[in-house]
């Protein structure tokens, strides 16, 4: 979803920091226009005619001086008060809870584990809708920062530094997420979805990330296969099923299954995978996945594998 | 001295070339050349920094351009940053404190002239350095904060970041002896009679922010220090995979870094205290306010940094012992803007372009302000940080604020420094165009935070609204790209034709104002008298001098 997200809140925690926001930019406000008014008038009424008097030479006065010493002071600490009562609300404490979700933040891609079931995914994360989860976050490299604005506040990804965010969506829906904090040459492309569904979808989702898909036995498809296996690819990706495990790349067991790819640099289609593994720089030049020089052909045959990882 | 002694004065200096040779410069010692020079290498860098900032703005006008590829739209926003504070806005306002200062506490020179020349000279081998790595394998790319480990070798393949760890030490080391030679100026060199409760605002000021720079800068040199020895003997102090921690640069880093933001507006403010004053034709609305909270705000700096980080996850009542520290701040800085407003009520406001900056600084600075206590706010802080509303609130206190109050400090002493006016007409377009590119530069920035736009990105998906926004935003840039040229040609052609200046064009007070334009090498041939705060207005209303005033008043 688009629009002003900050404002749009779809969670308890969300909501409680637009409600702040929006109290806090009336307050503001209010001020920028006394001052912006004030000084309009100064303008105005004192600006140096022919006729104008003198400037009158008065020095201060402490009156007024103290007054607008302790006026922004009880206004602030009226923010303040706000903003105490609003903590709690904004980030909801974690307690002894176990994470429903461990998000690792990659240079420049998410993964995510749903520790309970063992399910592995990339740059999208399913979560039923109207429930808290608990994410856990930390980073495989540099600092990132995972920010799903309409769901909750931001936190940081930092190695040896683990953080905890609450997030929940009361909507079904495609929630957009970013990383936030700058962390190398494509930062820009490093983009998540979450995806909010009934729990019964939600289910059949992640019981599905936990099964193999079949292996292909002939054409194209298990030509495909094949190039995978014979190249490096299993040194960076895991497949479930296949030899290797988990490394800088994302886990490909699924796909075929995901509707962004690249960490957001292109919509997942045939026609992008192509793209993607002819020449991954045409889609995001400076990533971490290397060309491999493949011959149409070639490209062709992974496609076709790749898209039996549903 | 009349105006036909300081047209004599020029015409002496033409007369002899060796005052304005080649070697005079390189070789000088002389505050007011320092000072010059200064500005001048600042308006260099300003160049270089502005051509990055339109190369990013161009880059950002739509979504998916490829002006330039990911990793030097890095080199140029890193650079960027640290051009503008370390290379712009520190220098510019070191050149114009040391031309200023002496005279206006009115003596012969700074108290360490050499020491003076050391610093201008390192801040700028500093600088050419931090410059010279675009040719030696690029520029850094980590941005201007160089978090670990991005900033680790591990991450930054090229030498960049070493360039820029060499490249702001030398501008460190340069400011700190640079600080240290404006206090001790102010502190023993003043004339007899000017007590520190008479000293101009301006030097009040820059007393207090040497002060700041003095106990800021050593942060950010040690951790610079630590940062080399990871990046060339691999001690591993910020790199976490091998017991180091990131967090720790973090505190460094912001441990000068917001005082660091003080160091560039406490001089803003300086300037702006002895302008909006002059041009309203009377004294400052409550001097002791004006300084104290000045001191007040010097103190507080060094207890508000962890504000850069409420993301990183250091636990509620941590982040919310800083953001209300953060608040707290906001009280000497709302004091500040309400006195140099309450100055211009019964003045009789002589708007020349020095005081339309000033003025137009009072708005742009207090919106800067007010979307600073936005990110006092812990949970705001969560959303908008590291977003275009963070983008767009440091520039309206570090263009809005800073910038603008150096334009107007630039248009108050050019007579001074050159002998000659910055033609008026000229002047009200540059400020117009400033003011309106400005706005439409910044202002839509807001939104686009507020939209989900993160800092530092080289693109963004084509979503409603944020071409329009982005495309706004940098038509903006091209307008204050029109205004720097109006402002370039304002100050060539002036130099040669402007009208002649005269002692005291603006009918000030200070006593850089009681000598020639521009001032002899020895600045006085005799200083005033000083028996208050504004020693010439004192000269012209003998029955009405403010110490006479005062003592009727009864204080
Ligand atoms: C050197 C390690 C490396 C090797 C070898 C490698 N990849 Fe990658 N791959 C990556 C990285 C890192 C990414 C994530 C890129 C990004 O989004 O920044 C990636 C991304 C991908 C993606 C997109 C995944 C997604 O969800 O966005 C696909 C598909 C892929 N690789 C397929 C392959 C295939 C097929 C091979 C073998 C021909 C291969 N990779 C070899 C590192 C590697
Ligand atoms: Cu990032
Ligand atoms: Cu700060």
């Amino acid at each position: 979803m688009t629009g002003v997200v900050t404002l749009n809140p779809f969670s308890p925690q969300a909501a409680a920091i637009s409600h702040l926001f929006i109290a806090i930019l009336i307050i503001l406000g209010g001020i920028f226009l006394l001052v912006t008014a004030l000084v309009i008038v100064a303008i105005i009424r004192y600006r140096d005619r022919p006729d104008a008097p003198e400037a009158r030479q008065v020095f201060g006065s402490h009156r007024l001086e103290i007054a607008w010493t302790v006026a922004p002071i009880l206004l602030l600490a009226l923010i303040a008060v706000f903003m105490i009562r609003a903590i709690e609300a904004s980030d909801p404490p974690v307690g002894d809870e176990h994470p429903d979700i461990r998000v690792t933040g990659h240079q420049w891609w998410w993964e995510a584990q749903y520790p309970s079931s063992g399910a592995l995914v990339a740059n999208e994360i399913h979560i039923p809708v109207g429930k808290s989860l608990l994410v856990e976050v930390d980073s495989a490299d540099v600092i990132h920062d995972f920010w799903v604005p309409e769901l909750a506040r931001k936190i940081d990804a930092i190695p040896g530094h683990v953080n905890h965010v609450w997030i929940r969506a009361d909507r079904p829906g495609v929630y957009q997420g970013v990383c936030a904090e700058f962390c190398g040459a494509e930062h820009t492309w490093m983009r998540l979805i979450v995806v909010a569904e009934p729990q019964a979808d939600f289910d059949a989702w992640q019981s599905a990330q936990l099964t193999n898909p079949p292996t292909p036995k002939e054409g194209m498809e298990a030509r495909g296969l094949q190039l995978v296996k014979d190249q490096t690819c299993l040194n960076c990706h895991a497949i479930s099923g296949l030899p290797g495990h988990k490394n800088i790349g994302p886990d490909l067991t699924h796909i075929a299954g995901r509707q962004i790819l690249a960490g957001g640099a292109a919509s997942n289609t045939p026609e992008n995978l192509f793209r993607w593994l002819k020449d991954p720089a045409s889609i995001k030049p400076e990533s971490h996945m290397p060309n491999f020089q493949l011959s149409d052909d070639s490209v062709h045959a992974l496609v076709a594998y790749m898209e039996t990882l549903k | 001295m009349s105006d036909i002694a300081a047209s004599d004065r020029i015409a002496e200096l033409e007369a002899n070339p060796e005052r304005i040779g080649f070697l005079s410069w390189v070789a000088s010692v002389d505050h007011k050349q320092i000072g010059i020079m200064y500005m001048l290498s600042a308006l260099f860098f300003f160049g270089l920094g502005g051509l990055e900032a339109l190369i990013i703005r161009a880059q950002l006008a739509m979504p998916g351009n490829h002006i330039v590829t990911p990793d030097t739209f890095n080199q140029l926003f890193s650079m960027h940053g640290t051009t503008m504070i370390f290379l712009v806005v520190m220098p510019v306002l070191a050149g114009l404190t040391a031309y200023v200062i002496p005279l206006m506490v009115g003596a012969r020179d700074v108290a360490f002239p050499r020491l003076n020349a050391f610093s201008f000279w390192v801040q700028l081998f500093g600088g050419v350095l931090l410059y010279f790595s675009f040719v030696a394998g690029g520029a850094p790319n980590a941005g201007w904060f160089s978090y670990a480990p991005l900033s680790e070798p591990a991450y930054s393949f090229n030498n960049g970041v070493t360039y820029w760890i060499l490249g702001l030490a030398g501008v460190g080391v340069g400011s700190l002896a640079g600080a240290i030679n404006m206090a001790v100026t102010i502190l023993k060199l003043r004339v007899p009679g000017m007590t520190i409760r008479r000293l101009p605002l301006f030097c009040w000021m820059t007393l207090v922010n040497s002060f700041l720079m003095i106990f800021a800068l050593p942060v950010i040199n040690a951790a610079l220090v630590l940062l080399l020895a990871d990046r060339l003997l691999n001690a591993h102090i910020f790199t976490p995979a091998f017991g180091g921690s990131a967090i720790l640069w973090q505190h460094y880093f912001w441990g000068f870094g917001h005082p660091e933001v003080y160091i560039m507006i406490l001089p803003a403010f300086a300037i702006i205290s002895e302008v909006i004053p002059v041009f309203a034709g009377k004294p400052i609305y409550g001097y002791e306010f004006v300084a104290g909270s000045t001191v007040a705000i010097a103190f507080m700096s060094f207890a508000v940094w962890a504000h850069h980080m409420f993301a990183v996850g250091l636990g509620h009542l941590f982040d919310l012992f800083f953001g209300i520290s953060t608040m707290a701040i906001a009280v000497p800085t709302g004091i500040k803007i309400f006195n140099w407003t309450a100055t211009l009520y019964q003045g009789r406001l002589r708007f020349t372009t020095a005081m339309k900056f000033a003025v137009a600084f009072i708005v742009m600075f207090t919106i800067g302000g007010l979307s600073g206590v936005s990110f006092a706010v812990v949970p705001l802080d969560w959303q908008l940080t590291d977003t275009y509303y963070l983008v767009a609130h440091l520039h309206y206190v570090l263009f809005g604020g800073a910038i603008f109050a150096i334009f107007a400090g630039i248009y108050y002493w050019f007579p001074k420094m050159s002998g000659r006016m910055l033609d008026e007409r000229v002047g009200n377009w540059h400020f117009w165009i400033t003011f309106i590119g400005f706005n439409l530069t910044f202002l839509v920035q807001h939104l686009l935070g507020m939209m989900g736009m993160p800092r530092r990105v080289f693109t963004y998906p084509d979503w409603p609204w944020w071409m329009t926004l982005n495309m706004i935003s940098t038509i903006g840039a091209f307008v204050l790209l029109i205004s720097v040229i109006v402002f370039l040609w304002n100050i060539v052609s002036s130099l040669n034709h402007g009208e002649i200046a005269g002692d005291n064009p603006w009918d000030a007070w200070t006593l850089e104002w009681a000598t020639s334009s521009p001032p002899p090498v020895e600045n006085f041939d005799l200083v005033p008298p000083v028996h208050g705060r504004r020693p010439l207005w004192d000269l012209k209303h003998p029955e009405r001098a403010d110490e006479l005033v005062a003592a009727a008043a009864g204080k």
